[in-house]
């Protein structure tokens, strides 16, 4: 397999260190290379987190080139949109269509894009654009902190690792009992 | 096994192999979590010390009792830990002692991008450099034996990058288990040797000597050490490089011929030489400042480096292929057409947690217009809107001497230092000592929401909570501080009740004999047993949009999609899940549109 770059973004809180975390690790146990590197500055709370995935025979830089990701993971809509510049020319995007509202916008001077915006600058780079709605999913299997993996189910439909090599990955890193609900959240990403 | 690691881990992981007895670190990012992560193995006493400088003395204290130890801390806390630093160079270890700095090119959380390198160049000791988690683990190791070796503290120089970046590393043994009650052996007794450990004139005028010719051994050691390494390629460009970016010169001039410089001081003089001689053209590849571009100057061979690779942030891959290229080598940008449809994302500005204890002072702070010199913690977002009202902030404990200075300049504006409970701890307690002794009437409020916020929670003197959950520690009561350092005019008040905020700095800064202490206590959302209340709801037909309680910078608040007829405002509307029911909103409303139901009205 080719070197391959992953990057997911969001908003503080929505679980993206250990979606990437789990990436990274999926890479490991299928025989590459892999480094994971979060970028955050002060704005911890309620900011922009961005965390790169590297997989490779043997990665250098653990923050992939600009105009080189072939898969953007946005938990948050907005959030896709302000990453499009670091996609490579038909990347996979995978977003979650939850909006978290900036407070530049609910209580500032700025409006939250509209859809169809969104959609024009993910599509001056790509038309593989996904889009789940990882919350009601989750909410519908009885756990709104099950996105992601019902996040990282959709995206592993794209990426040529076996599934059972993300769900024993996955399975370690969840304690048992919510072990199913997991697998679940994970089968439903997938055929989404 | 191969297991993925941050940086941090690795260095705490690596440290416990190398048998470190005793840890210390003031947190800072991106340094932090090597404590925490220590803090969880067997056989080793790991604290928080209150300041930068207190850890490295105590590191030291443990070192030279006979056992190997540790300080660890962000750049600017070496800053802090100086004093000490340049001293025990001259003291010299007898257990392996190491530093940790964790630099932070970027200044993604951090006053200052300072190169923590030239610490190693000016305090005369060896600086090592690790490029990925696998080396973390392995450097920290060597620097402990190199400690020992060369008798001196060994510099372990980590960046953001480095420290927070997940990379492979090789694992022997199953994770450290967590035993109720480190097991420590006792020690001998101390060894006195007051010619070495006792740094009067006469003995630090004999020991300088003996540093040089410890710096003339590390040199030449440096020709030999392992962790300087040439990966030979295409003889057209040799790349002398380290660090985090090694990792990026790697990638981006992959085939030619490269140095790796994992001990980054002292320098090999002799390998440098005849690298150079064996290729055409030299370029050196480091972030921030020229530190090695000097040296090897100096040594009279010509070199590419700061002319085209930038001096200050951090390194990127575009960054560096974009300066590799204006540099003229061979080297082709990758072509990233420009967006034509770009969208305008509104930002995401930081702000204090729904809940914060800290909103009500900045608050009062701005309706009373006060000159506000404010200090470092998650209090300093009072700079951003909505509150706009922070005049300075300069380093750890600086609000208190500012204000007094600017008081002492003649400025006789109504003015504050405000500055957190762990900050106060930190750097605070001598300011206000000095305020104190010189009769200043300076205002301070202390912050205390009895955590170490910013950084992410840890335990500090104001809390009591020690950093390894089986050991005790003690709270200190701030008021009892206060009190006996002499300051007569002290205020306890709680942070969610606003007019007792506002009206207790209104009386402090009134207050004009001598120094006067406003403590505003309130628990911080992450500490441990914080509750959250019933959540706040707003009634429509009161609220006229008056936008008021957007002053309180709440990020719960948001404007509704209803308008107020009379002024077309938006009503206020409070996020249900964000709520917390701190009350600062409802307090702020003047048409009392904000409540709070009782419990069992949910
Ligand atoms: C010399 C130095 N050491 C450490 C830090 C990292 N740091 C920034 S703020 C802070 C402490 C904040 O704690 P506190 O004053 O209690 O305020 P809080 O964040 O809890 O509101 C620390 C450790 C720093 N910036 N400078
Ligand atoms: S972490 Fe604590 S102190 Fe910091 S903004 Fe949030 S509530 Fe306030």
């Amino acid at each position: 397999m080719n070197d391959t770059n992953f990057l997911f973004v969001g908003v503080g809180g929505q679980g993206i260190l250990t979606a990437s975390d789990i990436v990274a690790e999926v890479g490991l146990a299928a025989g590459l290379d892999a480094k994971k590197s979060e970028i955050h500055g002060f704005s911890q709370r309620g900011g922009v987190v961005e965390s790169h995935v590297r997989w490779g025979q043997r990665v250098g830089a653990p923050v992939a080139e600009l105009g080189t990701v072939d898969f953007l993971v946005s938990f948050e809509l907005l959030e896709s949109a302000r990453f499009v510049e670091h996609l490579r020319p038909n990347a996979v995007v995978i977003t979650n269509t939850q909006r978290i509202i900036p407070m530049s916008v609910s209580s500032g001077g700025y409006a939250y894009p509209a859809d169809g915006d969104i959609e024009k600058a993910l599509r001056s780079r790509t038309d593989q654009i996904y889009r789940i709605d990882a919350l009601a999913v989750a909410q519908e299997l009885g756990n709104p902190r099950l996105v992601n993996t019902v996040v990282l189910g959709a995206l592993s439909w794209h990426v040529p690792v076996d599934a059972a090599v993300w769900l024993d990955v996955i399975s370690r890193r969840v304690p048992p009992r919510h072990l199913n609900a997991n697998r679940q959240a994970f089968d439903t990403g997938r055929s989404s | 096994m191969k297991r993925l690691l941050s940086g941090n881990e690795a260095i705490a992981l690596g440290a416990w192999e190398a048998g470190v007895r005793f840890a210390s670190a003031y947190p800072g990012t991106p340094s932090t979590e090597i404590l925490e992560n220590l803090s969880r193995y067997s056989h080793l006493t790991a604290e928080w010390a209150s300041n930068e400088k207190v850890a490295l003395d105590a590191a030291i204290g443990a070192s030279l009792a006979g056992v190997r130890a540790m300080a660890s801390m962000k750049h600017v806390g070496v800053n802090v830990a100086a004093d000490s630093l340049m001293s025990v160079s001259y003291i010299g270890v007898n257990g392996g002692l190491v530093l940790v700095s964790a630099d932070d090119p970027g200044t993604w959380s951090s006053q200052n991008e300072q190169d923590n390198r030239q610490y190693a160049r000016f305090g005369k000791f060896p600086c090592l450099e690790p490029s990925d988690s696998q080396e973390a683990k392995d450097f920290v190791q060597e620097a402990f034996n190199l400690s020992e070796r060369f008798n001196t503290i060994v510099m372990v120089r980590t960046t953001t990058r480095i420290s927070h970046s997940k990379s492979a590393v090789e694992v022997e043994m199953p994770a450290p288990g967590r035993p109720d009650v480190p097991t420590l052996e006792p020690l001998p007794k101390f060894e006195r040797r007051p010619e070495r450990y006792v740094i009067i004139p006469a003995h630090a005028r004999r020991l300088h000597p003996v540093v040089e010719e410890r710096m003339h051994q590390l040199r030449e050691y440096s020709e030999t050490c392992p962790l300087n390494r040439i990966e030979w390629g295409n003889s057209q460009i040799g790349v002398i490089t380290g660090g985090a970016a090694y990792q990026h010169a790697r990638e981006v001039l992959a085939g030619f011929s490269l140095l790796k410089l994992g001990m980054s001081y002292p320098i090999p003089q002799k390998m440098i030489r005849d690298f150079c001689r064996q290729v055409q053209q030299v370029v050196v590849v480091e972030e921030l400042d020229p530190f090695w571009e000097d040296q090897i100057r100096a040594l009279g061979i010509p070199v590419t480096g700061k002319a085209f690779f930038p001096l200050t942030g951090e390194f990127t891959l575009e960054r560096v292929r974009a300066a590799a290229h204006a540099a003229g080598l061979p080297v082709t940008p990758l072509p990233v057409a420009p967006l034509t449809e770009p969208v305008q994302a509104p930002p995401r500005i930081p702000a204090l947690c729904p809940g914060c204890p800290h909103r009500a002072a900045f608050f009062s702070a701005k309706k009373q217009r006060l000159l506000v010199a404010g200090d470092i913690g998650c209090y300093t977002i009072g700079v951003l809107p909505p509150f706009d009202a922070i005049d300075t902030c300069i380093s750890m404990g600086a609000s208190i001497g500012v204000a007094h200075g600017v008081r002492q300049a003649g400025n006789q504006q109504k003015a504050i230092a405000v500055i957190g409970d762990s900050t106060f701890f930190h750097a605070g307690l001598s300011a206000l000592a000095n305020t104190v002794y010189n009769q200043v009437p300076v205002t301070t409020v202390i912050l205390d929401n009895h955590t170490t916020g910013m950084t992410g929670g840890q335990g500090n003197p104001g809390s009591g909570v020690p950093a390894q959950n089986q050991r005790s520690g003690r709270q200190i009561d701030i008021e009892s501080v206060v009190r006996s350092l002499g300051v007569e005019w002290i205020r306890c008040v709680d942070a969610f009740n606003v007019t007792a905020v506002d009206q207790a700095i209104r009386e402090a800064v009134a207050h004009q004999d001598g120094p006067s202490v406003v403590i505003v206590e309130g628990d911080c959302v992450m500490n441990q047993g914080w509750q959250r209340s019933n959540l706040v709801r707003v009634d429509l037909e009161a609220c006229n949009g008056c936008t008021l309680c957007f002053n309180v910078g709440c990020p719960a608040i948001l404007k509704s999609d209803e308008l107020d007829v009379k002024t077309q405002r938006p009503k206020a509307e409070i996020d249900a899940l964000l709520c917390t029911g701190c009350t600062v909103c409802v307090q702020v409303c003047p048409r009392h549109a904000i409540y709070q139901p009782e419990s069992g009205h949910e």
